[in-house]
């Protein structure tokens, strides 16, 4: 049973109420219900295959919602595509992996990811986007795909900044980071989250991303079966027996 | 760096495309003017096919559907220049219809498919004898003229088709080098990457093949001018195949590949005629040395020479 730690006066952003989502036949998100507090960082954890990455695809619209609705900010917003997230409720998604167009120029994937803001829009905000990242500003017309994975991580982040996302779903984004740059991530997420976005985050580095956030969601078999306060959740002793898996694999910085 | 050289040799292409067919006779003038419409039709099919990547085996069709549209409002009475923006439309509709496949299916399945539409139109120019004359065809396509200029002649009417080649290669290079067309390669490279940035898969899918296709109607019904007669034999599958084929040897997804193919494509065949029976052999084995040599295509070939000679000055290990 879901067990709530979380404050009931905290304005609830996203809203998943019994919703069953999959891959075709195939139910993976299997009567899930969970909200996401406004303006926090709220951290998506599970074990591998436990439909974290389906959720966020769900809620983005770009798999078929079969039962149950999603609200965002108490607006029905089941069934809309992705495009009309991004434009009309201000709702970014930097899925897992790579999301970047090898073959194209660091500053035509910002062209890409503001194109549903108009081409005006998107060349007045690249500039302030490109600020936050100095290492991709200097390599403005180089492939996307020459840049180092740490690069490519901030530049699919600041893509998705440049829509000025009210929330920002992202996807383990420290996969293949070097932990500083992890490091750099998170203090960006946090400062998106105290500049009033709503961040949900999957992420498998639990315990560095517990220090980030805010609240954490814990879901096993696309089910629901936590939702604490973060920093209570990372001092309670039994956080690497339940959740980890006993792996070891959460340590923050080797 | 393979850029400049790259414009250096399309400038020369175009400057001996206008310099030199005066001196040619009228067969070389026709063989050329033919070539620019498949590279008319080419760029098109490039488009569905190079940058979005949709595998389509039904161009051939839209070729046809514009060359049929101008012959039959020519044979009504009516204008040229009312029949080739005509075939335009006509084929940006009936490719976008032909889009929807691809929605549900890809690659060889959507293959199959646009290859099913290429037999039923491939069908209608035989057998529905009312409107396209079945397999005796239209006779007597005229050409056209422009502010009194008559079209009629064969070097009228080559300057013609090389003028309207360059506006299409024109107007495509504006679509993709826009953040629009760009939209096509995200496509081609990651849908899903692409449907996250909130690139409207569907939509794009579908202006891929209608692009293509009005590419191609255009090219059809300069083809109807040029030849001056219409039957189904230069649509059927074989063409869709070659125009395919012109695509992915010139280079997919690379500006000048389609002029590239088309040579290959329409040129070489011509000059193989002297192998005489053994012509489509040696083609076939001509494409099949360059596609394990070249798997990038023709356009591939400079890069390809570059990593060579950077390979060749660095001291072995
Ligand atoms: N495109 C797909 N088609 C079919 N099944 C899929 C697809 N993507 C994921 N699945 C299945 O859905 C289940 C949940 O996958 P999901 O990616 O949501 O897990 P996750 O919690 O994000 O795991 P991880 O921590 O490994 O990223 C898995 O069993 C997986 O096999
Ligand atoms: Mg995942």
């Amino acid at each position: 049973m879901p067990t709530s730690g979380t404050d009931k006066s905290e304005p609830i952003c996203i809203e998943l109420d019994d919703v069953v989502a999959g891959y075709g036949e195939l139910v993976i998100l299997n009567h899930l219900s969970l909200q996401v507090s406004r303006g926090k960082v709220t951290l998506l954890i599970g074990p591998n295959g436990a439909g974290k990455s389906t959720a966020l695809k769900t809620l983005f619209g770009m798999l078929p919602v079969r039962h149950g609705r999603i609200r965002l900010d108490g607006n029905d917003i089941t069934g809309a595509a992705p495009r009309d997230l991004l434009t009309r409720h201000g709702v970014a998604f930097v899925p897992q992996g790579r999301n970047l167009f090898g073959r194209l120029s660091v500053y035509e994937n910002l062209e890409l990811g503001g194109i549903t803001l108009g081409m005006k829009t998107t060349r007045e905000r690249i500039p302030e986007v490109l600020e936050r990242f100095p290492c991709v500003k200097n390599r403005l017309h180089s492939a996307a795909a020459s840049l180092s994975g740490g690069e490519q991580k901030q530049l699919e982040v600041g893509r998705a900044l440049l829509l000025r996302p009210k929330v920002l779903l992202i996807d383990e984004p420290s996969v293949g980071l070097s932990p500083l740059v992890v490091q750099d991530v998170f203090l960006l997420l946090r400062a998106l989250a105290d500049a009033g976005t709503t961040v949900l985050i999957v992420e498998q580095n639990v315990r560095s991303a517990l220090k980030l956030a805010d609240e954490a969601i814990a879901l096993a078999s696309g089910r629901h079966v936590l939702h604490r306060r973060a920093d209570e959740l990372l001092s309670d002793p039994d956080l690497d027996r339940l959740f980890l898996g006993g792996t070891r694999a959460a340590g923050p910085i080797p | 760096m393979t850029r400049q050289p790259r414009w250096l040799i399309g400038m020369v292409g175009m400057a001996a495309l206008l310099v030199l067919p005066p001196f040619l006779r009228s067969y070389g003038l026709y063989l050329l003017s033919y070539w620019l419409v498949f590279v008319i039709a080419t760029m098109g099919l490039n488009l569905t096919v190079g940058y979005a990547g949709q595998a389509s085996l039904g161009h051939a069709a839209f070729l046809g559907i514009g060359a049929y549209s101008v012959a039959i409002v020519m044979k009504a009475g009516c204008s040229f220049w009312l029949g080739l923006p005509l075939s335009a439309v006509l084929c940006f509709v009936v490719g976008l219809g032909l889009g929807f496949p691809a929605l549900r299916v890809q690659s060889i399945y959507l293959a199959f498919a646009t290859l099913g539409f290429s037999v039923a139109a491939l069908l209608v120019m035989r057998y529905e004898e009312w409107l396209t004359g079945g397999t005796s065809g239209i006779n007597d396509v005229g050409r056209p003229s422009l502010f009194g200029l008559d079209l009629g002649g064969n070097l009228a009417y080559y300057y013609f088709v090389l003028a309207v080649a360059v506006v299409v290669a024109a107007l495509l290079r504006g679509v993709l080098r826009s953040p629009w067309g760009k939209a096509f390669t995200a496509l081609r490279d990651n849908p899903i990457r692409a449907e996250s940035l909130g690139i409207d898969v569907r939509a794009y899918t579908l202006l891929s093949f209608a692009i293509g296709a009005s590419c191609a109607g255009i090219a059809g019904a300069l083809l109807a001018s040029l030849v001056q007669f219409v039957d189904p034999t230069p649509f059927g599958l074989g063409v869709s195949f070659t125009m395919y084929l012109m695509v992915v040897v010139g280079g997919s997804g690379t500006f000048f590949g389609p002029a590239l193919g088309a040579v290959v494509g329409v040129l070489l065949p011509e000059w193989l005629r002297f192998a005489q029976g053994w012509y489509l052999t040696a083609f076939g084995v001509a494409v099949i040395v360059l596609m394990l040599w070249l798997p990038g295509g023709l356009l591939s070939l400079p890069d390809r020479l570059k990593a060579r000679a950077i390979a060749a000055s660095r001291p072995r290990t």
